[in-house]
């Protein structure tokens, strides 16, 4: 299945993009998807705090992926 | 009142939309952009933002200080974009009936924009660009 990936902040450059679209198995956990976003970014590997919010919404690892889902990959905020 | 804006705001302008009879405090926060960041000479900073999950976020924060506290009204606006030494990052502006309600909301409000508004600022400074780590939500 695909989804969409946005990718923010210092992400967006250690990735060289600001979206893309990635295959997932079908039932995929966010924890698998993470693995394969390393995979697939090399410069991502080094960086344990990752955040991912699904649909806008902040997702745990558990979290089962639907086919079109947009899923953002982000490091910690810092607004405010 | 919730605003991500690219623009400047007027302090006053929020202030007189949250005047009200009954409201008999108003408690303001208001963020600036520093000249300087752990030692590091700060030139302007640039704000990236998620806007769509931004904007529920910051409702979503608004809801709950409204609820937890209390007050009658809690108002963000939030820039983005490019920013000077000295401009104004993020006002909060809470208004209620007493001031220690109004108090409490304001930096309800704040702290968890701070963790939870998906919102990231880089600094550009004399020795390069750097974005600021934030705190884990």
């Amino acid at each position: 299945m695909k989804i969409r990936v946005m990718y923010f902040a210092s992400f967006r450059e250690l990735t060289g993009l600001a979206d893309e679209a990635v295959e997932l198995p079908e039932g995929s956990r966010v924890k698998l998807f993470m693995e394969t976003i390393k995979t697939l970014h090399e410069p991502l590997r080094g960086e344990g705090r990752m955040l991912v919010a699904v649909n806008g919404k902040f997702a745990k690892t558990g979290l089962v992926l639907r086919r079109g889902d947009v899923v953002a990959l982000f490091p910690p905020v810092s607004g405010g | 009142m919730i605003e991500i804006t690219h623009r400047d705001f007027s302090v006053d302008e929020v202030l007189s939309r949250l005047r009200a009879g009954r409201r008999g405090a108003i408690v303001t926060f208001v963020g600036v952009v520093r000249n300087e960041s752990k030692g590091r000479e700060v030139e302007r900073i640039e704000i990236q933002v998620y806007e769509e999950m931004a904007l529920k976020q910051l409702e979503a924060i608004r809801r709950e200080a409204m609820e937890k506290f209390d007050v009658e009204e809690v108002a963000v606006i939030h820039r983005v974009g490019r920013l000077e030494v000295s401009d104004s990052i993020v006002m909060i502006a809470v208004a209620a009936a007493h001031r220690a309600e109004a108090f409490d909301a304001c930096r309800y409000a704040l702290e968890n924009i701070k963790r939870r508004v998906p919102m990231w600022k880089k600094e550009i400074t004399p020795d390069g660009e750097f974005w600021v780590e934030g705190e884990r939500p």
